[in-house]
């Protein structure tokens, strides 16, 4: 996911943000409630749906070409605070698409930063991972494992 | 003179009301839950989305559900919805080689790096009907066996090491885009993928055969096959970096077919690509055929076959615009018809009269004959 060329901060907002749009919609909002309780943010885009245009490579790494689009949700919001956020998802949810965007402005808070990231980003990256490594051992049951038959013609 | 006529609005309201109850079924059943459709009919699903080139698994259950099961229609209720939204931009080109992996096989190395993972195959299936079909009997858990934690290397990136296979063109130019820009031909390989992931699969897969079969001169194996989730990364100017969004399932096949060589080129192996979403292995194979096939003039290949000529193939391959020219012959006709019908009765006139005429001379000359 995240490029060693990026600056540090940007590589930790990057990981924030990627986890905001891997989350279940119903736990960022409960989130949002326990941690930024009742505090007012603007809605600065949307949220709204719309399409993202998804690329292939010619032959895997070559030139690219157009596959297919996908739907997106997008939204930007600012916070009280002054915090300003940012969110694209894959789907049509828009709800998910406004709390990531509060999320990723109540996470440039330094007050924040510490509980979003123990009780939604790792939680979020580790629920991934473990779907991931069920779907990957999953997989590598069903690995073909080739033998040689002996013949006999030695004997 | 041109009249119009109006009429059959009650009898088309009725009938939409009738097909809605229709499609409902008995009543007394449960309705299917969009939950059961992309969860248990999932590759009908994937079919909707690539065909319909709209990547959303929900949304295709809803097309499909509405669509009674008729895929070719719930593309087009797809391909209706997304020209309603805008387009917010273009995703960064996936990584395949990043994927990970559900599926993975390859037809020409045994011993491939990363393996051959079969996955959620029907391939050595008996293919009878299982009578279990008609309940709910529990279902095993699939097993479980500890990842070795090796890559998955493309295997063209692996041939390709010792130059025995034409290599990827690193590019970074701006690809076509045939939902923006009518199809002009010869049209590039980029639009031809384009149009490829979006066609349908049965007249694909039916010249794809075509190839197998002698129309258009390839002798393909099948490099690899790879079916999983890659990420979807946008870059949102914003905050001036890429994001991953999500992510999508894909099916890509990498066909390889010997080539003799040419004064430029030594003898190796060329290719044939497809990518497709979704689990759509039958639909990436053909799409990969049908890519090398259209590769012909490269190759300095001669162009006979169905499957060679882009025209043909890239104005025929949209089942949506297909499906709504040769559909369009049922919606009435009554006044072209007419004026055809009055064409036909006059051109028998006038064969008539003209039949009539040479009888006419002929007896004519049988009477000179006679006397």
């Amino acid at each position: 996911m995240s490029s060693s060329t990026e600056t540090a901060p940007n590589a930790a907002r990057r990981r924030a943000m990627e986890a905001f749009a891997a989350a279940d919609t119903q736990a960022l909002l409960a989130a949002w409630q326990r941690i930024a309780g009742r505090l007012e943010a603007s809605a600065l885009r949307g949220p709204e749906a719309g399409l993202i245009m998804l690329r292939g490579r010619i032959g895997g790494g070559g030139a690219p070409f157009n596959l297919g689009e996908a739907s997106v949700a997008r939204a930007s919001v600012r916070l009280a605070s002054g915090e300003v956020g940012h969110a694209m998802v894959l789907g049509r949810d828009a709800e998910h698409a406004r709390l990531a965007a509060l999320f990723d402005a109540g996470w440039q808070r330094a007050d924040w930063r510490g509980r979003i990231e123990t009780e939604v980003i790792a939680p979020t990256l580790v629920a991934l991972a473990e779907a991931d490594r069920l779907s990957a051992e999953e997989t590598e049951a069903t690995r073909v494992d080739f033998f040689t038959m002996l013949r006999g013609e030695d004997d | 003179m041109y009249v119009a006529v109006k009429g059959g609005e009650a009898a088309i309201a009725n009938a939409h009301r009738l097909l809605a109850d229709r499609r409902r079924g008995d009543a007394s059943v449960p309705a299917l839950t969009l939950e059961q459709i992309a969860g248990q009919l999932a590759l009908a699903v994937d079919r909707a989305m690539a065909e319909g080139s709209l990547y959303d698994p929900e949304l295709a259950a809803m097309a499909v559900r509405q669509a009674r099961g008729d895929l070719i229609e719930a593309i087009f209720l797809i391909r209706a919805y997304r020209t309603t939204l805008p387009r917010f931009g273009n995703a960064v080109p996936v990584d395949t080689g990043r994927m990970r992996i559900e599926r993975r096989v390859s037809a020409t190395y045994k011993d491939l790096p990363g393996g051959q993972l079969l996955g959620p195959t029907f391939d050595y299936t008996h293919r009878l009907i299982d009578p279990s079909m008609t309940g709910d009997v529990p279902v095993e858990p699939p097993l479980r066996r500890a990842r070795t934690d090796a890559g998955c290397p493309r295997v063209t990136d692996i041939l390709g090491q010792d130059g025995l296979i034409e290599p990827d063109q690193p590019d970074d130019r701006e690809p076509g885009d045939l939902t923006r820009e009518p199809l002009e031909f010869p049209a590039g390989r980029d639009l031809r993928l384009q149009a490829l992931a979006r066609g349908d699969e049965g007249f694909l897969l039916a010249l794809g055969y075509s190839t197998q079969r002698g129309f258009a001169r390839t002798h393909p194996f099948v490099g690899e096959i790879r079916i999983g989730l890659v990420d979807v990364e946008v870059e949102m100017p914003e905050v001036g970096f890429p994001v991953t969004i999500g992510r999508v399932r894909l099916t890509e096949c990498q066909m390889v077919a010997q080539f003799k060589g040419s004064a430029k080129e030594p003898p190796q192996f060329t290719r044939g690509y497809g990518l497709v979403f979704g689990q759509s292995e039958r639909k990436a194979m053909a799409m990969s055929l049908v890519d090398r096939a259209l590769r012909a003039d490269e190759f300095g290949e001669e162009r006979n076959a169905p499957a060679q000529d882009e025209e043909f193939v890239l104005a025929h391959s949209d089942n949506v615009q297909a499906t709504g020219f040769v559909e369009h012959l049922k919606l009435p006709h009554y006044v072209d018809f007419q004026a055809e019908l009055d064409l036909v009765r006059r051109m028998r006139r006038a064969q008539a009269t003209q039949a009539a005429a040479s009888d006419e001379s002929a007896s004519g000359d049988d009477r000179e004959a006679a006397e």
